[in-house]
C-alpha cells in the first residue's frame, strides 16, 4: 500500500426500511487518519450508517467512495474496510490466533503467524494466541476484536460502540489505548458511540446524529461551545436554555435576545432572522453569579466534591443550574443575586 | 444457582418420569431379555420356561437353570444374523450421511429465510407427519413402481426408453429412509442454526471471507451440535427400521427389523426374535452414549 491514504466520502447516503428513513441524506468527508465519532442516542441511525459503510446494508440512495474507489455496490468481503463489532463477534470455535489470522488468507502460514504475533503485541496480548475467546476477560476479548479488525490493514476501521461492553474503570483506560493505537497506525477510525464523554475524549471530530440526519459535524470544543441546535447542546452536556426573542439591533455575530427577565447577549446561530423565537444556551459552568445579569434566587446548593452545583430560580419560576468552585459557599439557599454570562459563552439557537 | 436442598415437592415431581421408564421401558425390556434367554417350544406362548411364581425359591432356581445363551450364540455363529446386523448399520449409516448432506442446506435455508416466513416453512417440514407413516411409504411404491409416477416422467422426458427397475432395490430403501427421517434431521439442525449469532457471519464476511468460506468456516462448525443431534436421532430408529425395507426393499435387503419380524411372526421363534431385539438395543446404545458425551463436552467448553 503506497500513496496517501484515501479519504472516505459519503454522498447523500440514505437508507429506508419501509417508510422509515434510518439514515437520511448523510453527506460527510473524512480526513485521512482522522478519528471520527458518530454520536447519538440509540435508534438515531448511527449503527445503520456504520453497516452501510461496511457493506452489510445496501443504501437506498447515495454513494460511498474511498479515494477514487466506489464502494457503493461492493459486498462486505470486497471492501478495504474492516469493522469491530459491539459484541466483538469473536469466533467461539477458534483460538485467539485463529481469530486474528482469519482475515489473512492467502499470505502463507509463516507470514500469517508473524503478522498475528505482531498484532498480539500491539494489543498487549503476547502469549494468548492459543487461548479460546471464552477464557478471556471482557477487556482481553475487546483487544482481540481490535487486533482481528486491524489484521488486514484496512484503509478505514469502523468501531461499533467499542467500549460499550466494558465497565467504567476499564473504559477510561481502553479509551486511551484506542487513541494510542490509532495514532500509531494512522488508520482512519469511525467510532459509533452514544456516550458524549467518550466521543469528546476520543474524537478529532464528532458527527452528531438525530433521527437519521447528521445534524452537526465539528471538533468536540466547537460542538460543546457552538452547538447548532438545542438537541446538540443538550447531548454534549448539561445546559441552561433560556427562551426569548432575537433582537434586530445589529448584524454581527453577537446579538441581543429579549427574555422575560431582561435582555442578554450571545453568539447567534446562522440563518436566524430578527424577531425569531430563540433559546439562549448557557453551560452551568459559564453562569457567573454577581452584580450583572438575570435576577435569580438561590434555591439549592449541592456539594459535589470537585464543584458546587446551585439551583437558581428565575422570577417566572423556571430554574437555571450553575456550577462553581467548591469553596464559593457564601451564597446560601434563599439569597438573591444576579446570573450573568459572557456573550461568547452563550449560543443563540432556534427555539 | 441456589444450593438449597430439594424440597419434598421437588423430589416428587421427579418421580413420574422414572416410574414411566420403569413401567414402559425397563419392565418390558426385562421380559424381552428373559425370553431371549429361553428356549423355543411348541406351546402358547411359544417358549420355555416361564417363571413359576408359585414355586417360591425352587421356582427361581429352576428358572435360572433353564436360562441359556444359545440364542445369542446362534446370532453370533450364523452369518445370516451378522450380515443383517452389518446391513442395518450400513443402511442406517449411509442414510444418515445422505440426511446430513440433504438436511444441512435445507435447515440453513430455513434459518436464513425471512423471520416472518420461518414458522410456515418449519410447519411445511412437519406437515407430512399428519399423514400416516404407512400411507406415505405406500405412496413411494406408487411413485417408484415400473408404471409409477417417476418412470412415467422419465419416459415422457425421453430420459429412458423402458421403465427403470426402481422399486424393491437398495436405492428405494435409501430414498424411503431419507424421506421418512428428514424432519428429524432438519428440525434440531434448524434450531441450532437459527440461534447462531448473525454478527459472526457479518464478522467473517467483513474479514474478507466469501459466502462459501463463511459457511464452511463459521456456520457449519458452529452447527455441529445440531448435525450430531439430528444424525443420532435418525440413525437410532433406522437401525431397527422394518416397514421401509419390507415395503420398498428387495428380498435381499437384510435389516435387523425385518429379521426380527420374520423370526417372530413367520418362524414363531420368540426367543431368537427377542435376542435380535436386544442386539438392536445394544447397537444403538453406542451412538447414544457417544452423543451424550459430545453434548457434555460441548457444555464443558
Amino acid at each position: 500500500m503506497s500513496g496517501p491514504p484515501p479519504r472516505l466520502i459519503l454522498d447523500g447516503l440514505t437508507k429506508s426500511f419501509g417508510t422509515h428513513r434510518a439514515v437520511d441524506a448523510v453527506t460527510l468527508e473524512l480526513q485521512p487518519g482522522e478519528f471520527f465519532c458518530l454520536l447519538g442516542p440509540s435508534g438515531c441511525g448511527k449503527s445503520t450508517l456504520l453497516r452501510l459503510i461496511a457493506g452489510f446494508e445496501r443504501p437506498t440512495f447515495g454513494a460511498i467512495r474511498l479515494g477514487d474507489q466506489d464502494l457503493t455496490g461492493l459486498p462486505p468481503h470486497r471492501r478495504p474496510v474492516n469493522m469491530m463489532f459491539q459484541s466483538y463477534a469473536l469466533f467461539p470455535h477458534m483460538s485467539v490466533a485463529k481469530n486474528i489470522g482469519y482475515g489473512l488468507e492467502g499470505i502463507g502460514r509463516a507470514a500469517t503467524a508473524e503478522r498475528v504475533a505482531d498484532l498480539l503485541r500491539l494489543v498487549r496480548l503476547d502469549g494468548f494466541g492459543a487461548r479460546r475467546p471464552d477464557t478471556l476477560s471482557g477487556g482481553q476479548r475487546q483487544r482481540v476484536a481490535l487486533a482481528r479488525a486491524l489484521a488486514r490493514q484496512p484503509k478505514l476501521l469502523l468501531l461499533d460502540e467499542p467500549l460499550g461492553a466494558l465497565d467504567r474503570g476499564l473504559r477510561e483506560e481502553t479509551q486511551g489505548e484506542l487513541r494510542a493505537v490509532q495514532r500509531r497506525l494512522g488508520t482512519a477510525f469511525v467510532v459509533v458511540t452514544h456516550d458524549p464523554e467518550e466521543a469528546m475524549m476520543l474524537a478529532d471530530r464528532i458527527g452528531v446524529m438525530e433521527a437519521g440526519r447528521l445534524v452537526q459535524i465539528g471538533p468536540p470544543t466547537e460542538l460543546y461551545r457552538r452547538p447548532a441546535n438545542r438537541y446538540v447542546a443538550g447531548l454534549l452536556g448539561d445546559v441552561n436554555l433560556i427562551p426569548g426573542q432575537l433582537g434586530s439591533d445589529e448584524a454581527g455575530e453577537v446579538r441581543t435576545v429579549a427574555t422575560a427577565h431582561g435582555s442578554v447577549r450571545g453568539i447567534v446561530a446562522p440563518l436566524l432572522a430578527a424577531g425569531a423565537a430563540v433559546v439562549v444556551a448557557v453551560r452551568p459552568e459559564d453562569l457567573v453569579l454577581g452584580d450583572a445579569g438575570l435576577p435569580v434566587t438561590v434555591t439549592e446548593t449541592t456539594f459535589l466534591g470537585d464543584h458546587l452545583r446551585r439551583t437558581l430560580r428565575l422570577p417566572d419560576g423556571s430554574t437555571l443550574r450553575a456550577s462553581g468552585r467548591p469553596t464559593d459557599t457564601d451564597l446560601q439557599p434563599g439569597s438573591e443575586t444576579r446570573a450573568g454570562f459572557a456573550p461568547e459563552a452563550a449560543a443563540i439557537l432556534p427555539a | 444457582m441456589s444450593s438449597t436442598p430439594p424440597s419434598l415437592f421437588d423430589r416428587l415431581i421427579r418421580l413420574p418420569p422414572f416410574l414411566w421408564l420403569a413401567a414402559f421401558f425397563l419392565l418390558p425390556f426385562a421380559i424381552v431379555l428373559k425370553i431371549s434367554l429361553s428356549e423355543p417350544a411348541t406351546a402358547i406362548p411359544p417358549y420355555l420356561p416361564v417363571l413359576d411364581w408359585r414355586g417360591g425359591l425352587d421356582g427361581w432356581s429352576s428358572f435360572l437353570e433353564a436360562l441359556n445363551l444359545d440364542n445369542y450364540a446362534t446370532l453370533y455363529a450364523d452369518p445370516f444374523y451378522r450380515d443383517a446386523a452389518l446391513g442395518s448399520l450400513g443402511y442406517a449409516a449411509l442414510a444418515s450421511l445422505i440426511l446430513v448432506a440433504v438436511g444441512t442446506p435445507l435447515a440453513y435455508a430455513l434459518a436464513r429465510a425471512r423471520s416472518r416466513w420461518q414458522p410456515m416453512l418449519v410447519a411445511l417440514v412437519v406437515v407430512p407427519f399428519w399423514t400416516s407413516f404407512l400411507i406415505r411409504v405406500y405412496a413411494w411404491i406408487a411413485i417408484l413402481k415400473p408404471e409409477g409416477l417417476l418412470n412415467l416422467v422419465l419416459m415422457h422426458l425421453g430420459l429412458t426408453a423402458k421403465p427403470l427397475h426402481l422399486l424393491n432395490t437398495d436405492a428405494a430403501v435409501m430414498i424411503g429412509l431419507v424421506y421418512a427421517y428428514l424432519p428429524f434431521m432438519v428440525l434440531p439442525l434448524y434450531a441450532v442454526m437459527n440461534r447462531l449469532d448473525p454478527t459472526l457471519r457479518d464478522a467473517a464476511a467483513d474479514l474478507g471471507a466469501s459466502p462459501t468460506r463463511v459457511f464452511w468456516s463459521v456456520t457449519l462448525p458452529l452447527s455441529l451440535p445440531g448435525i450430531v443431534a439430528g444424525a443420532t436421532l435418525c440413525f437410532i430408529p433406522m437401525v431397527g427400521e422394518f416397514i421401509i425395507p419390507d415395503l420398498l426393499g428387495s428380498s435381499e435387503t437384510l435389516m435387523l427389523g425385518r429379521v426380527l419380524w420374520s423370526e417372530f411372526f413367520s418362524n414363531r421363534d420368540w426367543p431368537l426374535a427377542s435376542a435380535v431385539a436386544v442386539l438392536i438395543l445394544a447397537i444403538v446404545i453406542v451412538p447414544v452414549v457417544l452423543f451424550r458425551d459430545s453434548l457434555q463436552a460441548g457444555e464443558g467448553r
